[in-house]
């Protein structure tokens, strides 16, 4: 399988470097996005990269409350990666939390039981994946604010939920991925966002074009990347800003103006 | 339906929007295996590259001061009415079945209002004897005059439908005044849902695509709406429980994408906290607001053209994404709602009124002092 080229993105990531085999291991990446551009392209591309490396002891987890799994299918075929079949093989567990968190609304469970039963799973799916040496796993998260709906609005809950997940990537070494809405939380005093953004070693904030609606350009990324261990080279490249341009085959990056 | 509009298995998928429309009345295929019913306001549909797709949940932002949004509300219910969609309506007034009488019926706005009155007299002589069996014992659709529905018709605001064309319909209507009205509100819905033909996995899509036509029985087409009117109005019980009405949107679009419903819901942003509103508005599948404009309002009238005719502003924040990660590049966002000869509803791009020279200093000091652009050029 040939290697994709890679992109801004994931130059930004880290996650360009073939000879590291395990670039977002114990990190926590979080995407910000907002009403006018939604971040969800990132998500899909990340997805597939977790997919097309060719280390196969990667594999997913699926945390999904936005979308249902035939559109993220769709999507990501769209991509060249087959995500029923990658379930097949037990690279990516679906847990579809658009449906399931609905229909049993009638059973009375209490707004942490949902996150408690939402964590078990992901526990349980972990510890499979370990025993069939899938060494990597990414737990993907979509999204944020659609789990505090789920857990009725308590924010202490889902903090709770997302370091217990967090201790994961420590633990076993995970790597979290979650979809978050910046103006959600602009203009309230809500430990939530902090909290996320400080555990967040690299953090994608997605926007329109601050310049208004261009034809060919979707919107505006800023990736901000923590160094890790503390390595004072790599202070000089953290931020990184470029546009991007969403196709359905793929998503093109590049630096203000430099598009031909 | 043949074999030519079954959707691919393949990654590829052929743009089936140029195919021509399903058997379905008031149903069109869109791009990336998704289907679109209509607006009911044809401009709408343009705009929105062909109108709902069906499974997405439509949220209206409300003017505080304006009833706009019933203009949206009434023309979407009226379209799945002439399409014989099954229809709930749901809406904070005591009795919303009141609502109702004041749907607009569909009209032509293409030919003049002589056809309305002339038509009734002239049916007899010119097409009684060749398409006679095409009027049913009711004569209020003039689109079924060529035998087939339109996709989207006119509607004409000043002519409500008549009560007796509600008789063979499906229409429902829920008042969400009451305390336990959301979890109420919520059963209805899925029961209604459950009452549409549903299409939901991908496997069960093509052979839904392939047997519509069988399960398509009856009054019931396969296409249902849902209309929702002020969800978070303060009269409303449920209107400071915030939570609890993001989780009954989040229901509502779950049940919604696994069946073939649209439905449309409107809220007054400024009732909401803004990061609720933020949260409603994310929560949307395809997100538009109204806005009533003032009435002497000179500025504006002097920088657009036609603000006579104008009633408000449609602003079109989010185009649904389905099955799809590509996010529509409108070309323009906002648009004037105006009423063709005071009946129909129409939408236009808004358009700077030119400025003459003798009056208007912006325009011509522009021209010169930003020389580079216009003037420049013509100098080489």
């Amino acid at each position: 399988m040939s290697r994709m080229t890679s992109n801004l993105l994931d130059e930004a990531i880290g996650i360009d470097d073939s000879t590291n085999l395990s670039p977002l291991v114990g990190r926590l990446l979080l995407v910000e996005d907002c009403v006018e551009t939604s971040g969800a392209f990132v998500l899909h591309h990340l997805l597939k990269r977790a997919f097309s490396s060719p280390h196969s002891s990667n594999a997913v987890i699926f945390v999904a409350f936005s979308q249902s799994f035939v559109h993220y299918d769709r999507v990501l075929r769209k991509l060249g990666c087959n995500l029923a079949a990658q379930r097949d093989s037990h690279r990516f567990f679906f847990l579809d939390m658009l449906t399931v968190g609905c229909s049993d609304r009638s059973g009375k469970e209490t707004d942490e039981g949902v996150l408690v039963g939402l964590y078990c799973k992901i526990q349980r799916a972990v510890s499979a994946l370990i025993q069939e040496n899938k060494r990597h796993v990414t737990i993907l998260i979509d999204d944020i604010p659609l789990l505090e709906v789920a857990a009725n609005g308590s924010s202490n809950h889902v903090l709770d939920f997302l370091h217990y997940c967090h201790t994961l990537t420590s633990e076993i070494g995970c790597s979290i991925i979650a979809l978050s809405h910046e103006d959600v939380y602009l203009d309230i005093e809500r430990p939530l966002i902090l909290q996320m953004e400080y555990l967040a070693e690299i953090l994608i904030k997605v926007g329109p074009l601050a310049t208004g609606i261009a034809k060919d350009v979707h919107g505006q990324l800023t990736v901000l990347n923590k160094p890790v261990g503390g390595l004072q080279e790599n202070l000089r490249n953290r931020v990184h800003n470029f546009q991007f341009y969403i196709k359905e085959n793929g998503t093109e990056f590049f630096y203000s103006g430099s598009r031909a | 339906m043949a074999a030519t509009t079954k959707p691919r298995t393949s990654s590829f998928s052929r743009n089936l929007s140029s195919a021509h429309s399903s058997q379905t009345p008031g149903l069109k295929h869109g791009p990336n295996g998704t289907t679109f019913i209509s607006s009911g306001i044809p401009d709408l549909d343009k705009i929105l590259c062909g109108g709902f797709p069906l499974g997405s949940l439509v949220l209206v932002m409300e003017d505080a001061e304006a009833p706009h949004h019933m203009l949206l509300l009434r023309n979407f219910m009226s379209q799945g009415l002439v399409h014989n969609q099954p229809l709930l309506y749901a809406s904070p007034s005591r009795d919303p079945r009141g609502f109702l009488g004041t749907l607009p019926s569909p009209g032509t706005s293409k030919d003049s209002k002589s056809r309305d009155s002339s038509a009734e007299q002239e049916k007899g002589l010119r097409i009684a004897w060749q398409y006679k069996k095409y009027f049913g014992e009711s004569q209020e659709s003039v689109n079924a005059i060529d035998g087939k529905y339109e996709f989207c018709n006119d509607f004409d605001l000043r002519k409500p439908f008549d009560r007796h064309f509600f008789s063979g319909k499906h229409v429902e209507c829920v008042s969400i005044l009451d305390s336990s009205s959301l979890s109420t509100t919520l059963d209805r819905c899925a029961t209604f849902l459950s009452q549409v033909p549903r299409f939901g996995i991908q496997e069960d899509f093509i052979t839904w695509m392939s047997h519509d036509n069988s399960r398509n029985d009856g009054n019931i087409s396969s296409a249902g709406r849902i209309a929702i009117q002020s969800l978070c109005a303060p009269q409303c019980d449920h209107s400071n429980m915030e939570w609890e009405m993001l989780s009954f949107l989040r229901s509502l679009k779950s049940m919604l994408r696994s069946s073939n419903a649209v439905a449309v819901v409107t809220f007054s942003p400024s009732l909401l906290l803004p990061s609720f509103s933020k949260r409603w508005q994310h929560m949307a599948d395809t997100l538009l607001s109204v806005k009533a404009i003032p009435d002497e309002d000179k500025e504006l009238a002097n920088l657009l053209t036609g603000y006579q005719d104008m009633v408000g502003l449609l602003n079109i924040h989010k185009v649904a994404q389905i099955n799809t990660q590509v996010p529509r590049i409108l070309e323009a966002t906002t648009f004037s709602i105006k009423l063709q000869k005071r009946r129909f509803l129409v939408l236009e791009c808004l358009n700077q009124a030119p400025v003459d020279g003798s009056t208007g200093s912006s325009y011509g000091s522009t021209g010169s002092c930003s020389g580079s652009s216009k003037t420049g050029s013509l100098d080489f």
